[in-house]
């Protein structure tokens, strides 16, 4: 149970936590500041500049967190369901009243401000599926109960979808990492990886090739299987997934032609390097992997990089912002980042782990799922590990809606961790 | 699998994967990526030499650079503009102010274009501390050239921004670039020009660059340009162009011992700071169209003219040398040479049947003579073809019928005739050379350019060769060493030979021969005056034209230090215009004061040849 009314203690908060969001907070908003201050150095509290915007907005977001420390820990497990269809209901008023921005439908406009529901979407989505696992009647065995977890997760996701935001849709999948901390069986983890596997190893290589790695693949395992223990029966399943891997490798072109937009097919092959379009579509990815080259290891020094002086990388302040550490402060940096970004990641996994209640364990596996997608996906696509998908870098984009969602995740978790901590 | 270590693992095996990438892609590949980010970001600028300057002779400074100011304007980066006290600054109203700026505006709203070109330097000073103020404006130097001395516009030629034609050509130039586009502006352009600097700077995505130098390891100072100094003196040039005023034609002048050229005057010619005069460009570029007194043409280098009578003394040379005759040959002359039935070429040397040798044929002109000479050199040939071809490579010798190889960008080879010429002039009739008798007195089918005559005298004031005439003395005060100008050029006749031709070069002044009214007291001066017949074609009507008074010389006689063919178009016999001005260039050079001034008085208020153009004109017309 979680403590009842119990009064906000600045002792009881993980300062470690606290310390790592601010160090990245900090550092996504000088990397914004070195964007802005591109061809003239600008005034680092210039509220008409956009950096004086997002600093505006980081203030705002830590207004959000003492709202959060000081509210009663028990509405998020109580009203989780609340905060979900309130978040459902923002995002189907966006076919209604949103606008629509390189087309995608995922704003909210009003007043000179813009707010976009995914992202609080997320943590709500989190909340109410971390209600219904934590549940007494909830049974890690039981279908039916996983499917009911599993529509919670799809309504945004298939809205999401609807809405253009193939991004976001994509975080909301990694929430499955929670699903399985509470038991979902292992294979709708491998399942999605070795299909995926499977897609880009064909479009790389191609059907015959893949499906003769996947038949040796096979007859291995069929080698080692135990003689003595249901031989035929996992020999059978063996090759039934076999054979459905080579189907699936053999239509994978067909999904690649008729499924995937083109400009999404350009990405790909951009990606596996069968599209050199240096000057197109490969423009953005080519510029980002040029200002992470030129960095070297200890990068060009704060403000004195070419390539983000000169603009040469579209949309360097939302999804490309990484690209500033990439050539500022080189490997070095980077690698800083990087590892904040791990310690952040792996202390609430161990803080989640620490919880006597598994509402908050699970809440807490969740928020790491979203912030950790958000962060592997940005990076992996700014130099090139993955084909290029529109998602912010989490406390570093540029941009209000994304700060204050991440924000509202970790301190939720943080809140409720203190509040546990009370319990003892 | 443990279900708590599981989602931990999957984070840290990605993370290294990210972390791997990167370091491949910042370590491993830095050099890689630094190429290309330099590529992207820095822009190479051009630093422009500044361009060798050009002296006379005798190091007096002829040409200089002058720096240009001009206003350039970024319409974008206009900010904040006080409109009224920016056109007060320029002294422009206001209309003339929306213009400018329209006009820059459909050029580019991001890249400079020129607001207003050519301030003064009074005006600068008053601009250039307030420009700060006026965002998205700025000043610009460029260097144009600058002229001591409005002379030998023909000699120096002139500078352009580079055509698209040289740029496709040439990958040395860019756009902006100028170039040489006559004259040693042109020869020399590879002297004059230096090398250019370069300096790198930090582009942005639209391609415009700061102040602010990123790179200086790869600069590249700009090298200046060589200062050439001419073989030209700037005296004698600007003496010769004073006494062609008014007047159509040429004068070249040589040194014999060097084949430098002394003096390349023609007439009419231009002032070449007309050519740097932004205001004035109009006027430049009608010199190009007068068709009528065609000011840009190079009469010395490029006009051909029959030489007349100073040929003859090729004629007699080449006679000599094939030993038909002998410096005791004489004929008698009665008033002509009778050379078949009808044919009968006049001469006018009033010798009346009294015997001419060869050095009074020189000086009395006397045609007869050199007919005589003609016809033993070209008729013991078994072919007229031979006797043609025989006579035409040794008239060649002298230069003539081909490019001098002058270091000028402009030229004319002239023309010697030669067997096959005639064998296909006369293609279905038996021809004797005697039909091309004419040739003997440089009248016929022999064309020959001033600067040719001109090396002619000086291959006689040698006794024999000559040297390339040039124009170009010293590259940086070192004297040129390019061994087409320091090779002697054997002319193919025997040193003693020359004795009876110079002697009677000299009695054209000495005794009473045709130029004794251009005599210098003091000077012995050998020449040779002549008249080359010319006509025009209009109606379909051949109309003679006054002839052209031609004039060589050379001085003094016995350690000749100049060489020159002077050419006055239609001004009649050769001791009326062109004698008088050889003499007093002569005297000029050598002397440096002139103490006929009476001659000099009528060489430079001559009115009768203004009269005699007009008239020309309107035949024309």
């Amino acid at each position: 149970m979680i403590g009842r009314g119990a009064k906000f203690k600045y002792t009881n908060l993980d300062w470690i936590s606290v310390l790592l969001f601010l160090a990245l907070v900090f550092l996504g908003w000088l990397s914004l500041y070195a964007v802005t201050s591109a061809n003239t150095v600008q005034d680092y509290f210039d509220l008409d500049t956009l950096h004086g915007k997002q600093l505006i907005r980081i203030l705002l977001g830590f207004v959000l967190v003492l709202i959060i420390l000081f509210s009663d820990a028990v509405i998020y497990k109580k009203y989780a369901i609340v905060f979900y269809a309130i978040s459902l209901l923002l995002l189907l008023g966006l076919f209604v009243l949103g606008n629509k921005i390189n087309g995608e439908i995922s704003w909210y406009r009003f007043l000179g401000f813009s707010m976009q529901p995914s992202e609080f979407a997320k943590f709500a989505t989190a909340l109410a599926f971390s209600n219904i696992l934590s549940g007494k009647q909830f049974d890690a065995e039981s279908i039916e109960d996983w499917v009911k977890v599993f529509i919670i997760l799809f309504i945004p996701v298939f809205l999401i979808l609807l809405l253009g935001d193939e991004g976001s849709a994509l975080v909301f999948l990694f929430m499955i990492f929670a699903f399985y901390r509470a038991g979902l069986p292992w294979f709708f983890i491998l399942g999605p990886i070795v299909l995926l596997l499977l897609f880009m190893t064909t479009l790389y290589l191609s059907p015959l090739k893949t499906s003769l790695i996947v038949f040796l693949i096979a007859l291995y395992s069929i080698y080692k299987v135990d003689k003595r223990r249901k031989y035929l029966e996992r020999t059978t399943l063996i090759v039934v997934l076999a054979v459905a891997a080579i189907g699936f490798s053999f239509s994978s072109h067909y999904i690649f032609n008729n499924a995937l937009k083109h400009h999404q097919q350009d990405r790909i092959n951009i990606l596996l390097g069968k599209l050199d379009d240096n000057r197109g579509a490969g423009y953005n990815l080519h510029q980002s992997e040029i200002a992470f080259g030129v960095g070297g290891f200890s990068g060009s020094g704060f403000l004195k990089g070419t390539q983000t002086a000169g603009s040469f990388i579209p949309e360097q302040k939302t999804d490309y912002i990484f690209t500033v550490v990439g050539e500022e402060f080189g490997f070095g940096g980077t690698f800083t980042v990087i590892m904040l970004f791990l310690l952040l990641f792996m202390r609430i996994l161990y803080l989640a782990e620490r919880q006597k209640n598994d509402f908050t364990r699970y809440y807490g596996y969740a928020v790491v799922a979203v912030i950790f997608s958000h962060f592997f996906i940005n990076i992996a696509m700014i130099i090139g590990l993955a084909p290029t998908i529109g998602i912010p870098l989490p406390f570093f984009s540029y941009g209000g809606s994304a700060l204050w969602g991440f924000t509202i995740l970790i301190f939720i978790f943080l809140k409720l961790d203190a509040n546990s901590v009370n319990e003892w | 699998m443990n279900k708590k270590l599981f989602f931990p693992l999957v984070i840290a095996l990605l993370t290294l994967l990210l972390i791997l990438r990167l370091f491949y892609l910042q370590i491993i590949q830095h050099s890689h990526y630094k190429k290309l980010a330099s590529k992207n970001s820095r822009v190479k600028e051009y630093i422009a030499p500044d361009r060798g300057y050009i002296f006379d002779r005798n190091d007096t400074l002829l040409v200089t650079n002058q720096p240009v100011y001009d206003i350039m304007v970024v319409p974008k980066k206009i900010k904040n503009l006080d409109t009224l006290t920016f056109c007060q600054l320029l002294k422009i109203d206001k209309q003339t102010f929306i213009k400018k700026i329209k006009k820059a505006k459909v050029y580019s709203r991001r890249l400079a274009s020129v607001f207003q070109s050519h301030l003064t330097i009074d005006e600068l000073a008053q601009i250039q501390e307030l420009m700060f103020q006026y965002k998205g404006f700025y000043i610009q130097r460029r260097s144009l050239r600058k002229y001591k001395y409005e002379t030998a516009a023909n000699v120096l030629g002139y500078i352009r921004e580079v055509t698209p034609g040289v740029l496709a050509k040439n990958s040395y130039y860019r756009s902006g670039d100028l170039i040489g586009v006559s004259g040693v502006e042109k020869s020399y352009e590879n002297i004059l020009r230096g090398v250019r600097g370069e300096r790198y700077a930090v582009k942005n995505n639209y391609g415009q660059s700061s102040e602010e130098t990123v790179d200086t390891i790869n600069n590249i100072n700009a090298v200046a340009g060589k200062d050439i100094s001419l073989t030209i003196d700037l005296t004698l040039q600007r003496y010769g162009e004073l006494l062609m005023k008014g007047k159509r034609g040429a004068i070249v002048a040589i040194e014999p011992k060097t084949g430098e050229l002394l003096a390349l005057v023609t007439a009419p010619s231009y002032a070449p700071s007309l050519s740097v005069n932004k205001i004035n460009r109009k006027a430049f570029n009608a010199l190009f169209r007068d068709t009528i007194q065609q000011p840009m043409l190079d009469r010395g280098l490029q006009a051909m003219y029959p030489p007349g009578s100073p040929f003859k003394a090729v004629t007699g040379l080449i006679a000599l040398q094939n030993k038909v005759i002998t410096p005791s040959t004489f004929v008698h002359c009665y008033h002509g040479f009778h050379y078949g039935k009808h044919a009968f070429m006049a001469c006018h040397c009033g010798t009346n049947g009294s015997p001419v040798y060869l050095d009074k044929a020189v000086y009395r002109s006397c045609n007869t003579y050199f007919s005589n000479a003609y016809r033993k050199v070209t008729e013991h040939f078994e072919t007229s073809k031979e006797g043609l071809d025989s006579w035409s490579e040794q008239v060649k010798k002298f230069g003539f019928g081909k490019f001098l190889g002058v270091d000028l960008p402009v030229g004319s080879k002239g023309f010697i005739p030669d067997g096959s010429f005639y064998n296909h002039y006369y293609s279905k009739y038996k021809w004797y050379p005697m039909a091309t008798l004419s040739n003997a007195i440089g009248q016929g089918e022999v064309l020959t350019t001033p600067i040719q005559l001109a090396n002619m005298t000086a291959a006689i004031a040698n006794k024999g060769y000559y040297y390339t005439p040039h124009v170009v003395k010293k590259i940086e005060g070192k004297a040129i060493a390019n061994i087409k100008f320091t090779t002697k050029h054997l002319v193919g006749i025997d040193g003693e030979y020359f004795k009876p031709i110079i002697s009677g070069m000299y009695d054209v002044y000495a005794k009473k021969g045709t130029g004794r009214f251009a005599r210098i007291p003091g000077i012995k001066i050998c020449g040779k005056t002549g008249t080359s017949e010319n006509y025009i074609r209009t109606d379909g009507k051949r109309i003679k034209l006054p002839d052209h008074s031609i004039f060589i010389a050379f001085a003094p006689k016995d350690n000749p230090k100049i060489a020159l063919a002077v050419f006055v178009e239609n001004a009649g016999f050769g001791s009326t215009y062109a004698a008088p001005i050889a003499s007093l260039m002569v005297e000029k050079y050598l002397r440096g004061t002139i103490s006929r001034t009476d001659l000099e008085w009528r060489m430079l208020n001559d009115k009768q040849l203004a009269k005699m153009y007009k008239s020309i004109i309107a035949l024309k017309e």
